[in-house]
């Protein structure tokens, strides 16, 4: 059974959010973690580029499938999480604690957009 | 030699050779008369060995490997068909295989009614008005049948056409050859047995859409039943129909791409039409065009004259050439002979017999394997893992496991549809027999998952090579040995 934290928002397409003001940190869910496999590389974008919500940012590669990553908000990417791009196997050992980058949001109203954890919870059962 | 994993290079010994060239009889030195700046300043680093080291060495490997001609080889959307050997043989025939490209026309006219032949056959197959056969794989047929595509729109002055719509089942070679042909890829969503949902299709049929690429049957092995509606919407916003030939060995002879609509299509000689396949290669992919897209097909092209002789043409409006001459020869000779040896009336059994196969597989698996979408599938189905997950065995471990037991494993998690995707391909030259082994061995690994699930686990247990560590793999790749020799200093 996929872990899946309350304080969290996310997307149908497996990322998490977490809320910080008008920062926002943004990873895959444990549920998507668990259906890639062993994760081999992490395409993230670059500190200063634009993302769009429901658009991709980067991708995510395992040894079963590369799959495209969907920006849950939209904004400017100020942090990305350097650890992984040596380490992109930290993401299988704790999707929730292994971010992949950090946005300073254009639009924090597109949160409330997003899935909170009980209805993630049951698009993961289906 | 049972366990034999040496590398080449590891037989290697200074000043060991497996050649004598003869003595210099008229006194030049060939190196003195290589310019100085052409002339290498390091020694080649190649293995220095014996006749006897290389023949052993090459053969030791060779039967480490797994073919068609070994046992059974049911990976999906790759139509593993037996390859006949009266194929390899008129493919040897000297007086093809000692032909050079530019030899003079008059001296190579029955090499030029061969390709002409096929071409005319593989039109009437696929219900078209021509192919070129110089595309030399399916993924470069398919970047040819884009760039048809793309010199169509460009012809008529139609520049805004730059997307191509992809469905998400679609295979990985669709959106990269569209990105190759510089076309931006849009996707459009499958229902839940794999079909295009034409509601989704709908709202993307715009001015910009150069065309859709499509495969029928689709990717989990059923037929587009909305082919018809889906062609006439795509042509009424202006966009063309590209039929992925992957899965045509089902329909081959029954159905054709043109008659559903399609307007390019590509053939995998080396899926359809039995010629050797992967590393038993090379392939070949052919592409083929409705009526009014002749003229785009890449140059040169084979032409016969009206006195029934052959000649070599390029056209003007043609996108240009994609390969040098035309194409992989000696496949096109091994395709030509199955088409031959088959027959008008036999080849109409193909499909029937290969959607026969892949269904007495699936309907005697699903009481343990689970099958996502129930009914009668064409010539493959998807299987997504085991029905009993309880123990955690995975589609990985099943399919590892089957190595055990002598068959080649299915393609596992393709489609990205399912999680445990398991796409099995029997194609229509298996014996009963052998498909009974199939699924006799398959229940047992069901079984043994639920009993011994740790023994699925560490499978494969009997192989040469034991489980390999798939992550190392993918992030840090060794593949030459002087990198090997650099990890292990």
């Amino acid at each position: 059974m996929s872990k899946i934290l309350d304080n969290l928002r996310y997307a149908d397409s497996h990322e998490w959010v977490k809320v910080d003001g008008d920062i926002a940190t943004v990873g895959i869910t444990d549920y998507a973690q668990h259906a890639l496999g062993n994760i081999v590389y992490v395409d993230m974008p670059e500190v200063g580029d634009e993302v769009t919500q429901g658009e991709d940012f980067g991708a995510v590669e395992s040894v079963k499938a590369a799959s495209d990553l969907i920006s849950p908000i939209s904004g400017e990417v100020i942090e990305i999480n350097e650890a992984l791009e040596d380490e992109p196997e930290l993401v299988n050992q704790d999707a929730f604690e292994n971010w992949i980058m950090k946005v300073r949001m254009t639009d924090p109203s597109e949160v409330e957009k997003l899935l909170d954890a009980a209805a993630y919870g049951k698009i993961c059962e289906e | 030699m049972k366990h034999y994993d040496k590398i080449i290079f590891e037989l290697s010994r200074a000043g060991r050779k497996g050649y004598e060239l003869p003595a210099d009889k008229y006194g030049v030195d060939g190196m003195a008369e290589i310019p100085a700046d052409l002339l290498r300043t390091q020694e080649a680093e190649l293995p220095e060995v014996s006749e006897l080291e290389v023949v052993r060495h090459y053969t030791n490997l060779s039967n480490k490997n797994f073919g068609v001609d070994t046992g059974f080889y049911p990976l999906g959307s790759c139509t593993m068909k037996y390859n006949p050997k009266i194929n390899e043989e008129l493919a040897a025939l000297p007086a093809f295989m000692s032909l050079h490209p530019l030899q003079d026309e008059k001296a190579i006219q029955g090499a030029l009614e061969l390709y002409w032949n096929l071409q005319r056959m593989l039109s009437n197959i696929a219900g078209l008005a021509e192919f070129t056969l110089n595309p030399y794989a399916g993924a470069h047929g398919e970047l040819t049948g884009l760039m048809v595509m793309r010199q169509y729109h460009r012809s008529r002055g139609d520049h805004k056409r730059t997307k191509v719509i992809v469905p998400n089942s679609a295979h990985g070679t669709n959106p990269a050859s569209a990105m190759v042909a510089g076309l931006e890829v849009v996707e459009v969503k499958s229902k839940p047995n794999g079909s295009i949902d034409v509601e989704d299709l709908k709202p993307l049929l715009d001015d910009t859409i150069a065309g859709i690429m499509m495969t029928n049957p689709n990717t989990l092995g059923m037929f587009e039943t909305e082919i018809l509606e889906i062609a006439d919407l795509v042509h009424k916003a202006g966009g063309l129909l590209y039929y992925d030939g992957a899965n045509l060995n089902p329909l081959l002879g029954k159905v054709r791409p043109g008659d559903m609509g399609f307007d390019i299509m590509h053939i995998n000689l080396h899926k359809t039409f039995s010629t050797p396949h992967g590393g038993g290669g090379p392939g070949s992919g052919p592409v083929g065009v409705a009526k009014h897209l002749v003229q785009f097909l890449p140059n040169p092209h084979v032409v016969k004259r009206e006195d029934g002789t052959f000649t070599i043409s390029e056209g003007e409006e043609s996108l240009g050439n994609i390969s040098t001459f035309l194409g992989n020869f000696g496949v096109m000779m091994k395709a030509y002979a199955y088409i031959l040896s088959l027959g008008k009336e036999n080849i109409k059994n193909v499909g029937p017999l290969a959607t026969l196969n892949a269904n007495y597989i699936k309907e005697s698996l699903k009481d343990d394997y689970l099958l996502p979408i129930d009914g009668v599938c064409k010539h493959e189905f998807v299987f997504d893992g085991l029905k009993d997950k309880s123990t955690g065995v995975t589609t990985l471990n099943v399919a590892k496991r089957l190595l055990d037991y002598g068959f080649h494993a299915p393609t596992i998690y393709f489609p990205l549809l399912f999680h445990e995707s398991m796409m099995i391909e029997p194609t229509e030259t298996e014996s009963k027999e052998t498909l009974d082994d199939f699924i006799e061995v398959m229940h047992k690994v069901a079984k043994e998952s639920r009993e011994t699930p740790e023994v699925v686990k560490e499978a494969p247990l009997t192989t040469l090579v034991r489980k390999l560590d798939e992550t190392t793999a993918a992030k840090n790749p060794i593949l030459n040995y002087r990198t090997l020799k650099a990890a292990e200093a």
